[in-house]
């Protein structure tokens, strides 16, 4: 019998898989794929919600952030590339402009 | 049965392919196992009778958004930088300390913070299927996060391309 | 037991046994079609007339040298064509070919899975396709091939938005997004949709041209531009696999287009009884001859149309068929809310 519980068990292990991947990676490619990962266990909670609780609400909420992914990924994606015109790299340990 | 089955199925290759993500020492192979662990996220949507959803995150998430990544990583890699080289200043074990501290929070959240659901509100008088549920909500309870939505697509499309473009 | 297993096995295995047959001579179709065309004869010599040609094709790129390039990903260079192939081909899974057969005393229908997102499933598949596309390229290793995959990707990702909005507006003419519902819906209104959404039709012909990387839009993959484009440096069963994902395309390009436009397996003015012996024509024939007329339509573009140039052809996608297409919803929805359907 699947209950909540599992469910909430795998958004929650992989949204801890994202955060190893923000916090020890230097790609800031890699950084970002690990934020969708952290998105997308949000969304399997939110459906898994919606399924146990009979209402579409979880799941208008989870297209509403996948939207915001969209949009996020854009502007990050934008943002890379502007800097990478500049300081030609992509380790975030070189991306430290403001120190001086 | 079948539930089970399929459940623990996915849910062992959702999680397979996050981790190979993470660790993968190129950024076109962590790429491909993310957009893999977005079909079978789909799956599992199926699986929990969201059929609209699924196809949303299979069309949008993993047909465009990683695809843009793509992109970049090709952009970006075409001299295909090392990033394997052991960095003296990369803390890699204080990292997962800290990830494994957010992980028990959140498992502290889930466990002991856990209240009796109560059913919401279905979508609308109609029952026929999962796409005209949610078109309902979404065109008549929650219209104003919809417009919202898409402006927010728009000023993320202007943004993305002014901060993209060669300077002229 | 049977009808779990049994019977959606076997309808797999013939729908892809025929698409794949239908592939082979599709090429050889083409061949003949642009030859009389252009006032010659196209392969005449195996076989009478030429027929045993797609045999002879095959067994020559099978036993052709697998080459793969030096610094090639190894993993990727194989894996690429699989990708291209593999989602043209799991789109047939929601095409209904006719309404229902009865075999030993079973009904049989023709769609293998008719789900609830049926149209939607077919884009968001045909949006997996273009993984196969860039990786090919990049995995080449090599400076043309990277370019061309790119530019075709980005061809691809492009005309797929004006795809998907003429899908929006069969949507709100048909009310549903099953496939087998859609003609369903032409069944109930009585006349095609391609007399209820003519700018459509049209939008989504030249956006199925461009999607699968045909002539006019065939520049990322024409011999005389990029060296050869994405597949330059395939060869062998690869590169046939490049190849039969192409015409695959094709196929369902036209399949769908049959379905939302020209009434799936319904005979023209389906609801007229005075054309009620139309439909002692079995309904997946009808479908066939359908498909094969846009077929057709798309050779015979390829044997009279020049090739558009590259920035030509993205201004065409992006300022002239989007902008159409949205206006095409809202006509629709206006109309659609004005007569109170």
């Amino acid at each position: 019998m699947i209950t909540q519980t599992h469910y909430l068990v795998l958004s929650t292990v992989l949204f801890f898989i994202g955060v190893v991947g923000v916090m020890t990676r230097r790609n800031i490619i890699i950084i970002l794929l690990s934020i969708e990962l952290m998105l997308n266990a949000v969304n399997i909670n939110l459906i898994a919600f919606s399924y146990h609780l009979k209402s579409e609400i979880g799941q208008v909420f989870a297209l509403f952030v996948i939207c915001v992914a969209a949009a996020e990924a854009a502007v990050g994606l934008g943002i890379i590339l502007a800097f990478y015109r500049n300081k030609e790299t992509v380790n975030i340990d070189e991306m430290n402009l403001m120190r001086w | 049965m079948g539930e089970q089955l399929a459940f623990y199925a996915l849910s062992a290759l959702i999680l397979g392919c996050a981790v190979i993500v993470i660790t993968a020492p190129s950024a076109v192979y962590a790429i491909l196992f993310l957009v893999l662990d977005f079909l079978f996220v789909a799956g599992l949507y199926v699986v929990l009778h969201a059929q609209f959803v699924a196809v949303i995150q299979v069309l949008v998430y993993a047909g465009g958004i990683v695809i843009l990544y793509l992109f970049v990583v090709m952009l970006v890699n075409l001299k295909r930088p090392p990033e394997a080289q052991r960095d003296r200043r990369r803390r890699s074990r204080l990292g997962v300390a800290l990830s494994a501290v957010v992980l028990v929070e959140f498992a502290a959240i889930a466990l002991y913070g856990y209240v009796a659901p109560e059913a919401g509100p279905a979508g609308g008088g109609l029952s026929f299927s999962n796409v005209e549920r949610v078109g309902w909500l979404l065109y008549t309870d929650y219209l104003v996060p919809f417009e919202l939505a898409s402006m927010l697509l728009l000023v993320a499309m202007i943004g993305a391309i002014v901060l993209a473009r060669r300077e002229l | 037991m049977i009808d779990l297993i049994v019977i959606p096995l076997l309808q797999i295995v013939f729908v892809l046994t025929g698409v794949l047959i239908v592939v082979m001579y599709l090429v050889l179709l083409e061949r003949k079609i642009q030859a009389w065309v252009q006032v010659r004869f196209g392969p005449m010599r195996v076989g009478p007339h030429g027929i045993l040609q797609p045999v002879a094709d095959v067994l020559k790129l099978f036993v052709k040298e697998d080459i793969t390039p030096v610094k090639a990903d190894k993993w990727i260079y194989t894996a690429a064509p699989i990708i291209v192939l593999v989602p043209a081909l799991i789109a047939f899974a929601v095409i209904p070919f006719g309404s229902s057969v009865s075999l030993f005393g079973k009904k049989i229908s023709l769609a293998i899975a008719d789900v609830n997102v049926g149209l939607l499933y077919i884009v968001a598949v045909a949006s997996l396709g273009v993984y196969g596309i860039i990786l090919g390229g990049w995995s080449s290793n090599s400076k043309y091939p990277l370019l061309a995959s790119l530019r075709a990707s980005a061809q691809l990702v492009s005309y797929e938005v004006a795809v998907t909005l003429t899908f929006v507006s069969v949507i709100l003419s048909a009310g549903t997004l099953s496939m087998v519902g859609i003609v369903n819906a032409q069944y109930n209104s009585g006349v095609w949709f391609l007399f209820v959404q003519p700018v459509a039709f049209v939008i989504y012909m030249i956006g199925g041209l461009a999607e699968t990387n045909r002539s006019p839009f065939d520049l990322p993959e024409a011999e005389s531009e990029l060296v050869g484009g994405f597949h330059t440096e395939y060869s062998g069963m690869r590169f046939a696999l490049f190849f039969l994902a192409e015409y695959t395309n094709m196929i369902i390009v036209s399949s769908v287009a049959t379905t939302l436009f020209f009434g799936g397996w319904l005979p023209p003015f389906p609801n007229l009884k005075a054309l009620a012996f139309l439909y002692y024509v079995p309904s997946w024939i009808w479908f066939t001859l359908k498909t094969f007329l846009i077929l057709y339509l798309f050779l015979w573009i390829r044997a009279t149309l020049p090739r558009y140039r590259y920035d030509q052809l993205m201004r065409v996608g992006w300022k002239v068929l989007i902008p159409l297409a949205l206006a095409n919803i809202v006509v629709t929805g206006v109309v659609k809310v004005l007569l109170g359907r």
